[in-house]
């Protein structure tokens, strides 16, 4: 008799070439993203005079430093250079770019499964953390540096220590108005930016089965925000369906031969976690986070917390968090005015996620500015085939074009310094938006709340009777 | 990249938790290439004021010769970028000692040379008290695990294959070419047995 497995054994035993006896693993690459950040990589690679393994399994996109507004005309130098830089390391090594101008441009974590690069039961490495995005379609995904890039360009592989294996099993049905963003914000504010140090998170139970691709994907997206390099869910027929008819998926026999596989993508039920955790999906609540952590999230109707109530290791960060973001202690984080709005990134610029923002925004104006950057090209002429970008750009917000935008401001798209920003980001870290920029991180949903009454907002009531 | 197995310099005390990797290197400054140098971007904000001069009182700022970080919690936490390591190896830094470390910023530093030492929350307290706004040699034994402050001794925690690899400076890349037969048979194996792995042609 077998031991019974989890998912992560699966997925790994897949891809183990060989073990080390120190017990660290070289595991075989399927699919290897890169950006215009890679280039640490490539020049390492040129130092090397090394070629690309198999750029059939490499491919490229810029998004990082995407400029969202005029893209034919001239760009910041720094800006044009990155993006020279990758183009020139795609041509030279023959890999695939989704360049500016390819109508399946868009970010990393959006376009790969888009272009059904992203399949279940792959090893996915990409030179950025939220990598663990991939992990939705029951993938093994995880983001390295550049010197993990460097090999993965040369080998093909990647030497790893197995993690362990933790559950985080949502069961229930989540309210009106709340997420898959809410579940990531939630448990993240319960066990810590460390709580997931160290493990591959499974996530299961009702309620993320209940998940389209598109939440399942913003929950694994947030992993690495808990501390966890893997995220991952067992495909099902959720999956497949996304996935069937992709540019770049399996087709005709081989697609019935894929889904066969891939359905034995799953844990034993009797198999064991290391770490487990369960959460009711009807305790949660719309969440925003009130500090420079994503750990430091409170429900949309709670107080900002006061340090001295938290834990001693906590108090301090706290107390300097709530300096930097300009808060007082005690009072409700509800009514906190904010002075933009940001929607998009890769953790929620995808198609529902702009349904999502315009049920609350239809017919309504935005007190605040803001831009909505979509995930891709294709999610953006999706989102204009069905009339979202109408709905936007009729509230006051600016339709743009797609990149990683303010999630991170390398294109130059900033919050100044001391301005406070609603953001569907990943990131309330200080200065990722800008330097001096307060970030509050929530749902696409919560943003749009935020943006219309110009303060931070209960989505809830804006939605009752709308279709959301 | 050169081993190590013994260092000694002097240690400062940074004592605050999640210094994330955006705080580590600003994202404005990563399309620099390595070759000019991180060093100067290292916790830039932190210690620069807007105008870009130093801010007198920080710990680094006064110290510019240590290469010994002790820090709080989950140091490192956040982004992939290896930039973030660059700029502590570029200012000098051969060690950061912390309670925990985000995952792919420990790897990133094994990866060039730079010991992310994981220490107990009481430890780190003990360091942080010891050294408070000063700095002070401290020794670093890579074989023994231990680090030593004046009279006292610290253990620390570190990965076995993490250990090997700072000691002997090896080099990823060279070490896995050794292996290109069983890289070349699991693909071959993959390919069999896995067809759908492989892209299949856009339309
Ligand atoms: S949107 Fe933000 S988190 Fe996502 S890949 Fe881009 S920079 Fe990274």
């Amino acid at each position: 008799m077998t031991a019974p497995l989890t998912l992560l054994d699966r997925l790994w035993s897949a891809h183990e070439v060989l073990r080390r006896e120190d017990g660290t693993s070289l595991l075989w690459v399927d699919r290897h993203l890169v950006h215009e950040g890679s280039h640490h990589a490539f020049a390492k690679l040129a130092a090397r005079k090394a070629a690309v393994a198999e750029p059939a399994l490499t491919f490229g996109v810029v998004d990082h430093y995407a400029p969202t507004r005029g893209r034919e005309g001239a760009m910041a130098p720094d800006v044009a250079r990155m993006i020279d830089t990758l183009r020139r390391n795609a041509d030279q090594h023959g890999i695939r770019l989704f360049d500016l101008m390819d109508p399946a441009q868009g970010i990393v974590h959006v376009i790969g499964p888009e272009q059904g690069l992203t399949l279940p039961g792959l090893l996915i490495n990409c030179g950025d953390s939220h990598t663990s995005t991939h992990g939705a379609f029951g993938a093994l995904a995880f983001g390295i540096g550049a010197t993990e890039v460097a090999h993965v360009l040369s080998t093909q592989t990647i030497w790893q220590k197995k993690p362990d294996a933790m559950r985080i099993t949502v069961e229930g049905a989540l309210g009106p108005g709340v997420s898959a963003k809410d579940i990531a914000l939630h448990w993240i504010a319960r066990l810590g930016t460390g709580g997931a140090q160290g493990f591959a998170v499974e996530y299961a139970g009702s309620a993320v089965r209940d998940l389209s691709m598109e939440g399942r994907m913003t929950l694994c997206n947030l992993s690495i925000e808990g501390g966890a390099r893997f995220g991952m869910i067992a495909p099902d027929d959720t999956t497949f369906a996304y996935l069937k008819g992709r540019p770049h998926a399996p087709k005709g026999i081989a697609w019935d031969d894929a889904c066969a596989d891939w359905s034995k993508h799953r844990s034993d039920p009797d198999a064991a976690f290391t770490r487990e955790v369960h959460i009711d999906a009807a305790q949660i609540a719309p969440t925003v986070t009130w500090g420079t952590s994503p750990e430091q999230a409170v429900p949309v109707d709670a107080d900002i917390p006061t340090p001295a109530a938290l834990e001693a290791d906590k108090a301090k960060a706290a107390s300097a968090a709530l300096e930097y973001m300009g808060l007082t202690a005690g009072k409700p984080i509800a009514g906190t005015p904010v002075d933009q709005v940001f929607i998009g990134s890769c953790t929620n610029g995808r198609i529902e996620d702009l349904r999502a923002a315009g049920a609350v925004l239809t017919g309504r104006r935005a007190k605040v500015p803001g831009i909505v950057s979509p995930g891709s090209a294709k999610v953006k002429a999706q989102a204009e085939a069905e009339g979202l970008d109408r709905i936007f750009i009729e509230a006051g917000l600016e339709w743009v074009a797609s990149g990683c935008s303010m999630c991170v401001g390398m294109n130059g798209d900033l919050v100044e310094s001391g301005k406070r920003c609603a953001s569907s980001t990943n990131r309330n870290f200080r200065g990722r938006q800008g330097r001096g920029a307060r970030t509050h991180l929530m749902s696409p949903a919560m943003v749009a709340a935020a943006a219309v009454t110009g303060a931070i907002t209960d989505v809830r009531p804006m939605l009752q009777g709308r279709a959301a | 990249m050169a081993g190590w197995s013994t260092y000694r310099g002097s240690a400062v005390s940074l004592p605050l938790a999640n210094v994330d990797t955006d705080q580590l290197i600003p994202a404005r400054f990563m399309s620099a290439p390595r070759s000019e140098g991180y060093g100067k971007f290292l916790l830039h904000d932190m210690r620069r004021d807007d105008s870009g001069a130093d801010s007198a009182d920080f710990v680094l700022n006064r110290h510019q010769e240590a290469g010994v970080l002790v820090a709080g919690r989950n140091f490192g936490s956040g982004s992939s970028r290896e930039a973030a390591v660059y700029a502590l190896v570029d200012a000098g830094f051969r060690a950061v000692i912390a309670p925990a470390f985000g995952d792919i910023f420990a790897s990133n530093a094994v990866n060039n040379g730079l010991l992310p030492a994981q220490v107990t929350a009481e430890d780190a307290e003990v360091l942080h008290a010891t050294l408070g706004k000063d700095c002070a040699e401290m020794t670093i034994d890579l074989e023994t695990g231990v680090m030593t402050l004046g009279n006292r001794s610290i253990p620390f925690q570190l990965r076995d294959s993490w250990r090997t690899k700072l000691i002997n400076g090896w080099d990823d890349i060279d070490l896995t070419l050794h292996h290109a037969g069983a890289i070349a048979a699991y693909k071959d194996k993959r390919h069999s047995q896995t067809p759908w792995a492989w892209p299949s042609a856009a339309d």
